[in-house]
């Protein structure tokens, strides 16, 4: 009997939270619009249906709140009070009572103490509140039943849930009526009857008329019988598509299924791993079908893991709304793709992260509205929230038109909390400064309010979603507002992975931060690999790719294969490497499983998975082997930075790296490669002339152009072919590009320590090599050049 | 994991020629160890990850962590499943022996015939006809080696 008693009110609590989920999504929609009548029944309803049960199961301080609150919806939806802020405010604070209480329920079994007298004076007075609209006498009886009518039976609930006009007229005779919106009302919020004629109806059947109201209005030929007949289907449409088409499962059973179709999965991998051509036609045809049923099962699973993210960002508009009230600020939220499905684990762990970020758009993000107007943009500031599906991954987006994120802001307070050096800061182009915000304790906010702005939060966002294998990026534009976007895998549990091998192993690197393979074979392999100062480096396309050795890593002896280099291009929190490995294997769907206590603290896995072979294999965590390999991450991070101190540190002898280049028919130049930010190939017809300047496009920048020979004063000029070799240099916060004939190679060498103002001569590899200090000839040679530029770009 | 007074069954197995014993309750499993894979980098008591029917098990090897000799690597390691708050695992011994019935008349808590170190993963000593059956305390041998490291 206790248990009997106790699933009731386990499923009052879900079903009240649910509905209070709407309520505050149905309450801001009214603020916008207190005229939507549906939406202001569908409240009423809500509050209603809980007073109702909560009177039932004896939570009288429940029911005392819910009560006046009802009580006030009804006078609202009659139209006898209109909605103000007031009333709104009122409202919310009654819903979030009511979720207290529900909560107290919930962990104690009672509605609590408290006895919110206040709450209820106040939703009481604002009833009374003087209106001019006189209330129209049929509507009177359910408005103003009386107070303390405890243990509200179950009909009468239902009948005094029903909307408005209709409401005195004694209509539930035909249980079609009982559905929450009466046929009459239905008809003529469609605008297919009038009001009067309803009313009509209605009179008719309190007169003693046994038909419905459909049938009186069809009748009277107010109506087409098609016309009622659809409006009857929409009616229990509506009823059972709530009631029938689903059903409330444990997480603890999915999270089981989840499992089973995981070995499932496994077993399938087996067998097909164990039958090749020459079987059998019947077992080839059995597993064929063994292997179509298992991928729509597993997807089948994975679906009933998914919700959509609406689910998350229905409490948003409630969220944007306080925060927009508590800072005087007017702010719409528009959603967009709120039935964008994701797994249930990954929803709620983006849930705190996403409101986080809502929170700061609305603080930090949007401006006070008078600023807005002096800003010549509306008042009411826009906090857009979109989701989609792209490419296995769900992207959302959220974006607000408010001041947006100033870059030099930013880079100066980097340099201030000591996040960043000066001449890094210079360096950086404005999106990477952005990127800034991410890091620990960083806030950019003038001011520490108490929603937001303490410097704790976008780090915790992006470590968040990072943890679920996901990406953050911002992107802003001064006065214009700020995007940021958020990727997330659609699920967890199995993914798709690249098998590498390694000294006979195998391991599984997730496909999603696998960026490509690179294969260099024959004499290239043993030349491929240069070093920057001790850290191995490709070229790839012009970047400077750092490497890690699997091997080395992994504490195996080095391979003995000399004529091949395969390396998987990786990325970890933004950043790339390569990690050198034996061979790639297959790529393969894995099913991720945790790795036992012991081996928890072991950096660089992430888990384990079982192949078809039944064999186990390690999944690498990337972002731990690019912490595990501090060098790899030292050339990521402040390539530019480390290696002017290494350059700083000559006098001790040590050896710099230089980038040697022809120009000329056989001169050459060293450009110390700690000044080399990029190696472009660069397609001859895309070079333009301004001012005399050749510049080129260059990522949405323009990038001016010089020759080496100028720098130099070398003769003999490019003979120029289809594509310049232009050498890209990072220069007061600008980036500058320096052509040049040929690159020749790469070298390491002692500097002479006692260097004269301009270019000192060495002797690189048997020849005669100006080494050019960059900076120093650029600010002598072109010194006007980017004032002239910054004309141009004005 | 304390020693209770009346009649327990003890599953056996031996280690560099001495008889140990586990709380029969705590086995899951016995088995031979087909495959295990490596784990670069991890603490050297672990021998590998082994699949046992789609569970992944961390396989330690009992010799090892409790610095006894290397066992010879030509012969085919046991495997001992035991049950842990985080999950079985298996531990690696030489040899399988028999379920004995031990009453506690025949306990000794402070074993003196244990050698030094392996000393510290000893509830106590059976002395049985014949043979001193040591009974393993299987939460210390579980646990995190970097955390009681000496």
């Amino acid at each position: 009997m206790v248990n009997d008693v106790d699933d009731v009110v386990a499923e009052f609590l879900v079903e009240s939270y649910e509905n209070l989920d709407r309520l505050d999504q149905d309450l801001v929609r009214l603020e916008d619009d207190p005229k939507q009548h549906g939406t202001l029944a569908s409240v009423f309803r809500t509050i209603h249906t809980i007073k109702g049960t909560c009177g039932f199961l004896g939570y009288t301080r429940l029911e005392g709140v819910t009560h006046v609150g009802e009580n006030l919806l009804s006078r609202l939806r009659d139209g006898t009070l209109e909605l103000d802020e007031v009333k709104m405010s009122a409202l919310l604070a009654m819903v979030d009572a009511v979720r207290d209480m529900l909560r107290a329920i919930e962990s104690t079994g009672a509605d609590g103490d408290e006895d919110y007298a206040e709450l209820i004076a106040l939703l009481t007075s604002l009833q009374s509140a003087p209106t001019a609209v006189v209330a129209p006498a049929e509507v009177a009886p359910a408005a103003e039943e009386p107070a303390p009518k405890k243990r509200a039976s179950r009909s009468r609930a239902k009948k005094a849930a029903e909307p408005v006009a209709v409401d005195a007229a004694p209509i539930a005779t035909n249980p079609a009526d009982l559905v929450d919106m009466p046929m009459g009302a239905i008809l003529v919020e469609e605008g297919l009857v009038t009001q009067d004629q309803v009313n009509i109806a209605i009179a008719e059947q309190s007169l003693g008329d046994q038909r419905v109201i459909g049938q009186i209005l069809i009748d009277h030929g107010a109506v087409h019988p098609e016309v009622v007949e659809e409006a009857a289907k929409r009616q229990t449409d509506a009823k059972s598509n709530l009631a029938e088409s689903t059903i409330r499962v444990d997480v603890d059973v999915l999270d089981r299924l989840m499992n089973l179709v995981g070995e499932l999965v496994l077993a399938r991998n087996n067998i097909l791993q164990h039958i090749d051509g020459q079987a059998e036609p019947a077992i080839l045809a059995a597993s064929q079908r063994l292997d179509l049923v298992t991928g729509e099962l597993q997807e089948s699973v994975m679906k009933t893991r998914m919700q959509p993210i609406g689910s998350v960002w229905s409490k948003f508009p409630r969220v944007v709304r306080d925060l927009a009230v508590a800072c005087n600020k007017h702010v719409r939220m528009e959603t967009e793709g709120e039935d964008t499905e994701l797994d249930k684990t990954i929803i709620e762990a983006i849930k705190d992260p996403l409101t986080h970020v809502v929170r700061n758009a609305v603080d930090h993000g949007i401006e006070m509205p008078d600023v807005r107007l002096a800003a010549g943009k509306p008042a009411e500031g826009t906090l857009k929230m979109r989701a989609h599906h792209e490419g296995g991954q769900v992207v959302i987006e959220i974006s607000d038109d408010g001041a947006g994120i100033d870059a030099n802001r930013v880079k100066a307070k980097a340099v201030e909390r000591g996040v960043v050096t000066q001449l890094q800061a210079d360096q950086m182009t404005d999106r990477e400064a952005m990127n800034l915000i991410f890091l620990p304790g960083f806030s950019t906010a003038k001011q520490v309010t108490n929603v937001s702005g303490r410097g704790v939060g976008m780090d915790v966002v992006k470590t968040n979603v990072e943890k679920i294998g996901g990406t953050v990026e911002v992107t802003s534009e001064l006065g214009k507002g700020t995007t940021l976007r958020v990727r997330i895998p659609l699920t967890l549990a199995i993914v798709p992975a690249l098998l590498i091998n390694s000294n006979d192993d195998r391991y599984a690197i997730p496909q999603r931060e696998v960026l490509e393979l690179v294969r260099v074979d024959g004499e290239r392999a043993r030349t491929a690999v240069e070093l920057l100062h001790d850290t191995p480096v490709y070229r790839l396309r012009g970047n400077l790719l750092p490497l890690v050795y699997m091997r080395e890593l992994m504490g195996f002896p080095p391979s003995a294969e000399t004529d091949a280099l395969t390396i998987a291009v990786l990325s970890a929190d933004g950043q790339q490497f390569g990690l050198v490995v034996d061979g790639v294997v297959a790529t393969e769907e894995i099913v991720v499983k945790p790795l036992g206590r012991l081996l928890r603290n072991v950096q660089v896995f992430s888990g384990a998975t079982i192949m078809g072979d039944g064999r186990v294999a390690l999944i690498l965590d990337v972002a731990g082997i690019a912490r595990a390999s501090a060098a790899a991450m030292m050339v990521h991070n402040d390539e530019n930075e480390q290696a002017r101190l290494h350059r700083s540190s000559n006098e001790d002898g040590e050896y710099t790296p230089l980038l040697i280049v022809a120009t000329g028919a056989d001169s050459r130049v060293a450009i110390p490669l700690a000044d080399v930010a990029r190696l472009e190939e660069i397609p001859v017809s895309t070079v333009e002339s301004t001012r005399g300047r050749d510049v080129v496009q260059y990522r949405g920048d323009i990038l001016p152009l010089v020759r080496v020979s100028e720098l130099v004063g070398s003769y003999g000029d490019n003979a120029l072919g289809d594509d310049i070799t232009v050498v890209v240099h990072a220069w007061r916060g600008r980036q500058i590009g320096i052509i040049v004939d040929r690159i020749v190679d790469i070298v390491e060498t002692k500097l002479p320590s006692q260097r004269d103002q301009v270019n000192t001569t060495l002797v690189v590899a048997d020849r005669v090599t100006e080494l050019l200090d960059v900076g120093q000839v650029l600010a002598g040679v072109v010194g006007s050049l980017f004032d002239d530029l910054m004309e141009v770009d004005a | 994991m304390s020693v209770s007074t009346s009649t327990r069954s003890l599953c056996t197995f031996w280690l560099a020629g001495q008889c140990y014993g586990v709380d029969v309750l705590d086995v899951q499993e016995v088995l031979l160890v087909h495959e295990l894979t490596r784990v670069p980098r991890a603490p050297a008591v672990v021998e590998g990850l082994m699949n046992l029917r789609g569970l992944i098990l961390t396989a330690i090897d009992l010799r090892r962590r409790m610095q006894l000799p290397e066992r010879d690597r030509s012969t085919t390691a046991s495997s001992i499943v035991v049950r842990a708050d985080d999950g079985p695992v298996s531990l690696l011994v030489d040899r399988i022996g028999d379920v004995v019935e031990v009453g506690p008349d025949t306990f000794e808590s402070a074993p003196e015939a244990t050698a030094g170190s392996a000393r510290e993963f000893v509830l106590g000593a059976y002395k049985l006809d014949g043979v001193l059956l040591l009974e393993l305390d299987t939460k210390r041998v579980i646990a995190d080696p970097t955390a009681s490291a000496v």
